[in-house]
């Protein structure tokens, strides 16, 4: 009787977590959906002039969507190299010491609060981007490279344990072959790891994509499309964060059909990502 | 009830305790769920609107509230647009805003200016401009002025930084300086008056508007048409960049006794003393 109960309690739980998801899915899309179908979806994503508040109202997107991929592609292109080597360097060759001391740390990394690294990014790393570079300071730059250092526990500890998964003998096999231990970590273990070590950049990438307070205070939130990395821009996270509170009748509708293109866009992401982390570590070679 | 929770079960074994723990913590849980969907306070009402009257408005009601114990005036910044809404709406009692109402707001609510606010277009105190002209600020803010040489500057590049849409300094702004002329996609956009004052603060070459009431020793407001932003300016009809402070509520439908007197008391000498020393102008029954 207690056993049933407790299982029913927990099944409550279980389907309260998938009834909040689908609440969400339709309140999202039931209150975008209807303003993309008025202004069309051709002219949603790739309108250039976002002027919710203009008589008439103008509902482009692409300013937006082009901040965030460029963005998402700065911040993976500072944070993939820095995180993989992390990985590589707790997996391979730092002392089980210093791995433990490190493990924690990265972990600490990711309980910042998104607000600080905002706040570090606005006050030391904006000024110093403007006196290197010129410029407003507040950039895609700025952005990314705080960005970058924020998807770095993801990154470090999915590739971490798809580096881990590595069988043995793969790697004893590659030694035993002569190669040194750098080439045995960049000709055979890597590329072993390859499927996990994907599934991470691809879950940070999705970090990234939906990080919205650092932005807000880092990318200064202009409407141009960026044509340089020292230039300030929008991402579709960002123009919600800022705009949502004040925003009313059609201008909300249009943020609510910002935040289905995002929505979109992460589960496109997240799929991705759920497939290539279910794809086995020895895919490849057993085939 | 929990003394039966307590000395429950004194026959079963070690075992089953746990479970008198977990339900503790279950009915601590659930007592806890009760408190937050309670009923609000009797005593109390909820002010909500302009993130530029929400300072002013909380500084009125802790000194309402002190003098008169046991009441309770909520005060929520939430932005022009979202408090004219909750008025109509009838979430919040009185609803803050700064920007004049369109028609067909003004046909459902009553209003009343609490206090009248300038803006400043403040730049860094490096700059070496004192003052600007209507047309050169429309002219920087549209984006056809580039350059600081251009206004009589040094030949450094402008760093352009508004509000969002939907804000009511920013509509304030379209409405008073940009006569309906677009504000260039370059600028970059913050989500509130401290933001704005902060960037321009930390950048040499940034120009922003923000309340005359917040302006400090970090920026310098601009003479503007050679008239210097001042309280006396305002009075005397000379400084042109005004906006209301407006609280409204749902036409045909009193005020509560709470609502009325916190009014009257914000209108009558006490409050608007204050308003004025805050740096406002004195405002009017009628807009």
């Amino acid at each position: 009787m207690k056993e049933r109960g407790i299982g029913i309690l927990l099944l409550l739980a279980a389907l309260g977590a998938l009834i909040a998801l689908g609440l969400i899915t339709y309140f999202i899309f039931q209150a975008g959906v209807p303003l993309i179908a008025r202004v069309g979806l051709w002219e949603f994503l790739s309108g250039m002039r976002w002027n919710p508040t203009s008589k008439p109202p103008q509902f482009g997107i692409l300013p937006m969507i082009v901040g965030s991929l460029w963005l998402t592609v700065g911040a993976l292109v500072i944070g993939v190299p820095l995180g993989l080597a992390v990985a590589v360097f707790m997996v391979e060759l730092a002392p089980p010491q210093l791995a433990m001391v490190m493990r924690p740390a990265i972990q600490l990394l990711a309980g910042i609060p998104s607000v600080i690294y905002g706040f570090i990014g606005l006050t030391l790393l904006a000024p110093l981007v403007r006196a290197a570079f010129g410029g407003p300071g507040l950039s895609v730059l700025t952005g990314a490279i705080i960005l970058g250092f924020m998807i770095l526990p993801t990154i470090i500890a999915i590739s971490e344990d798809a580096i881990r998964a590595v069988p043995l003998a793969i790697r004893e096999g590659a030694l035993a072959l002569g190669s040194s231990h750098w080439q045995a970590i960049s000709g055979v273990i890597l590329p072993t790891a390859r499927s996990g070590i994907i599934a991470g950049v691809i879950l940070g990438m999705g970090r990234a994509l939906g990080e919205t307070m650092a932005v807000i205070m880092m990318i200064g939130n202009s409407l141009d499309i960026p044509t340089s990395p020292l230039q300030p821009a929008t991402t579709l996270t960002s123009n919600i964060g800022l705009e949502l509170a004040y925003a009313s009748g059609p201008h909300r509708e249009a943020l609510f059909a910002t935040g289905v293109v995002l929505f979109i866009f992460i589960m496109i992401l997240n799929a991705l990502a759920t497939t290539f982390v279910r794809r086995p570590v020895l895919s490849r070679s057993s085939t | 009830m929990h003394i039966t929770l307590r000395h429950s079960n004194p026959e079963l074994p070690r075992g089953a305790r746990p479970s008198a723990r977990w339900r503790r913590l279950l009915l601590l849980w659930l007592m806890l769920l009760l408190v937050a969907c309670g009923p609000r306070d009797a005593g109390g009402i909820t002010v909500t609107g302009s993130t530029s009257v929400t300072p002013f408005a909380e500084h009125l009601a802790e000194l309402y509230q002190h003098a008169h114990a046991g009441v309770a005036i909520n005060i929520q910044g939430l932005g022009s647009s979202a408090g004219i809404r909750a008025a109509l709406d009838g979430v919040a009692e009185i609803g803050m805003s700064s920007r004049h109402l369109e028609p067909d707001e003004a046909s459902q609510l009553d209003q009343i200016v609490i206090a009248r606010d300038a803006l400043a277009v403040i730049v860094n105190p490096d700059n070496p401009i004192t003052g600007l002209s209507t047309a050169q600020i429309q002219g920087i803010f549209g984006g056809r002025i580039r350059s600081w040489d251009a206004v009589g500057g040094p030949a450094l590049p402008i760093t352009v930084v508004g509000r969002e849409a939907g804000s009511g300094t920013f509509s304030a702004f379209e409405e008073l300086v940009m006569k309906g002329k677009p504000t260039a996609t370059l600028a970059l956009r913050q989500g509130s008056n401290g933001a704005i004052r902060q960037i321009v603060a930390q950048d040499p070459n940034a120009i922003g508007y923000i309340s005359l009431g917040i302006v400090d020793s970090t920026v310098k407001a601009l003479a503007i048409n050679a008239v210097v932003p001042s309280v006396e300016h305002v009075e005397a009809g000379t400084y042109t960049l005004v906006r209301p402070f407006l609280f409204v509520w749902r036409k045909g439908q009193p005020l509560s006794p709470l609502g009325q007197a916190f009014v009257d008391y914000v209108m009558g000498a006490a409050g608007q003393s204050e308003l004025l020393k805050a740096g406002l102008v004195k405002g009017s029954t009628t807009p």
